[in-house]
């Protein structure tokens, strides 16, 4: 079965005053229908570009081009943004980060929901409004149909996001674009949410693409990790494989950061990775990890470093072989 | 809604008693009425009689209480000059003020409204630098002194349209534009802002993300929210065309309510010059009212707690 989104060598530039960003370089991932992607990596490292990208949503300064984005086998690179406004929404919807101001504070819930169905398909007001009122039960909002008429700053920030969500389904997409949507929620809100879009995912059969920082949401949520630095996929496989043997350095040292119950001691140091991200202007040899990584080489500055690929969906970008960085691992090996 | 809008009337009735009081008070100070009513060469006899008549020589504030009494009543006095009473006087002229205001603020926004969305769409190009200068001459240039260059171009030149007087429509062009000119660069200016803060606020990404036409992600969603202030600052705006109007009605002998006030000054007659004081000082307030009841009434996070 092909993937239901196959993206392959994407790049993002964007144009600045000290010389062209490449924010991302070479970005290749894909998601199955039903399935979990996540895009793990620091502020900055390209992956709400990369999805934006996919979306045809980047900011307008910004250009992208990539060997393919095939969605459900359609190829979206050269499609027009008129066909591109067709699919988004209805194939594929995005939930974004900051729930407070990513609704219209002039009208309804009621309206902003009814309108994301109605520009799709052919169908009759009250007919939106009963599958908004559905869609509002299935993401827990009590009330529903009073809700509809209230404006976005009535509701708490966890109620908005609810509503994000329950917008990105109305046209039931096969794909759901998450961009971190629980960062601006408080942490109760947050296991709520991302149980809810955890169970919306499987009960329509949905693929999603979760961006985020947080690798224990990582943990809970997904299938496969794509993780990210300086606009580059460093790592990428299975969920559970990546967690018990990562093999980028950078990796390791994302996984360091977090304590573990019944390791970690009180009052001891967690880990952190030196340095800090390079600003991506202009082109660069070798790693991008390369100043900031203990295992450095000489190679490491100048070769040009693919993804190796060492099993099913399995890859990473590092000159070090397997049996190297292993035996440096032992202390996230019980994460 | 209802306690904001209460507040809002107690507030402006307020504000216009307040400056009928100040106007009284400037105006019965910067001379003696009564040698300006009796005329420059009367003996001091006359000047006597005119004073007792009209009851000038009672305290100040007790004229104003007496004045105000009747002015509530809708009775501002009779003119000295005209030998009429003040309310038919102003009714006469109301009329033509109302209409080249109500024109000039139409010209005003249908100039300002689109070209600043435009601007925003299309920032940096030549269109949005057009829209600048349009504005920038507009803000920079006194009105009497733009009314004359279309005298002389339209009126004087090519012989369009006439120079003065209002008997026809036609009389009503050029003047609304002088008018309306001076107040669209504010307009413009705030259109553009405010639409270009919106265009890349979160919610119209959303709108996109939904894949909704640029159409209505522009006109919905964007200048739903942009227009706000700009509808607050247009009736503001309106209520100074309606009464900012002297200087435009004089230049064109546009017989309104702000020609009169000129020529009233001219000839000391304060019932006149006093009423229309208050007359203009209650339009603006209305206005400026109006325009704080519409922004809540545009605004959600204002009308609905």
């Amino acid at each position: 079965m092909s993937a239901l989104l196959k993206v392959r060598d994407l790049h993002v530039d964007i144009p600045l005053a000290a010389g062209v960003l490449h924010a991302v370089r070479g970005v290749d991932f894909s998601v199955d229908r039903g399935q979990t992607l996540s895009l793990v990596g620091e502020s900055g490292c390209g992956k709400s570009l990369s999805v934006l990208a996919v979306m045809n949503l980047l900011p307008k300064k910004a250009t992208w081009h990539a060997n393919t984005i095939a969605f459900d086998g359609q190829e979206l690179d050269g499609v027009s943004e008129w066909q591109m406004a067709n699919i988004r929404g209805s194939k594929m919807a995005m939930i974004f980060q900051e729930p407070m101001t990513a609704l219209n504070p002039c009208y309804t819930i009621g309206n902003q929901l009814e309108e994301a169905l109605l520009r799709h398909q052919p169908v009759s007001r009250n007919k939106a409004r009963d599958r908004a009122v559905y869609l509002l039960e299935k993401v827990g909002i009590t009330a529903a149909d009073s809700r509809l008429k209230q404006y976005p700053h009535q509701l708490s920030g966890g109620l908005r996001q609810r509503v994000m969500i329950a917008m990105g389904l109305m046209c039931g997409p096969p794909l759901i674009i998450a961009d971190e949507p629980t960062t601006a929620l408080d942490v109760t809100i947050q296991a709520q949410i991302l149980a809810l879009l955890a169970s919306l995912q499987k009960e329509f059969d949905m693929g999603m693409i979760l961006i985020t920082h947080d690798l224990g949401v990582v943990a809970r949520m997904a299938d496969s990790v794509a993780v990210m630095y300086c606009g580059q996929v460093v790592e990428t496989g299975r969920a559970i494989e990546l967690f018990e043997n990562p093999l980028h350095p950078y990796t390791q040292g994302l996984l360091r950061c977090i304590p573990v119950p019944g390791k970690t001691k009180p009052g001891e140091h967690l880990g952190s990775i030196p340095g800090i991200v390079p600003t991506p202007i202009g082109e660069q040899t070798g790693c991008v990890f390369q100043n900031r990584c203990s295992y450095v080489t000489d190679d490491c500055t100048s070769a040009k470093i693919g993804l190796a690929r060492i099993s099913a969906g399995r890859a990473y970008r590092c000159l070090l072989r397997p049996k190297v960085s292993q035996k440096n691992m032992s202390e996230s090996q019980a994460i | 809604m209802l306690v904001y809008t209460g507040k809002r009337i107690v507030l402006a009735l307020l504000v216009a008693v307040t400056v009928s009081f100040i106007s009284f008070m400037i105006l019965n100070l910067s001379g003696d009425p009564a040698i300006a009513l009796a005329g420059a060469d009367a003996t001091p006899e006359e000047i006597k009689f005119v004073r007792e008549k009209y009851g000038l020589d009672r305290p100040i504030l007790v004229q104003y209480i007496e004045w105000a009494g009747r002015a509530i009543q809708g009775n501002f006095g009779e003119s000295p000059y005209f030998n009429q009473p003040v309310k038919d006087i102003i009714g006469d002229r109301i009329g033509v003020t109302l209409i080249l205001g109500l024109c000039a603020f139409l010209f005003a926004v249908c100039l300002a409204i689109p070209l600043g969305v435009i601007a925003a769409i299309r920032p940096n190009t030549w269109i949005d630098r057009t829209a600048l200068t349009i504005s920038v001459f507009g803000q920079a240039m006194p009105n009497f002194f733009f009314g004359l260059i279309l005298i002389i171009v339209f009126g004087v030149i090519l012989r369009w349209l006439p120079i003065s007087g209002g008997e026809s429509w036609r009389h009503f062009i050029m003047p609304a534009i002088a008018l309306g000119y001076y107040g669209s660069p504010a307009l413009m200016r705030l259109t553009r802002t405010g639409m270009m803060e919106v265009l890349a606020s979160d919610y119209i990404r959303t709108a996109r993300s939904k894949g909704l036409r640029p159409g209505p992600v522009l006109f919905k969603h964007a200048l739903r929210n942009a227009i706000i202030p700009v509808v607050s600052l247009a009736f503001v705006l309106f209520g100074y065309m309606l009464g900012g109007a002297f200087v435009i009605e004089y230049v064109f002998a546009v017989n309104g309510v702000g020609f009169l006030a000129v020529r009233s000054i001219e000839r000391a007659d304060l019932p006149v010059v006093q009423a229309i004081i208050l007359l203009l000082s209650f339009i603006y307030v209305t206005m400026t009212l109006l325009s704080d009841i519409l922004n809540a009434y545009l605004d959600p996070r204002i009308r609905v707690k």
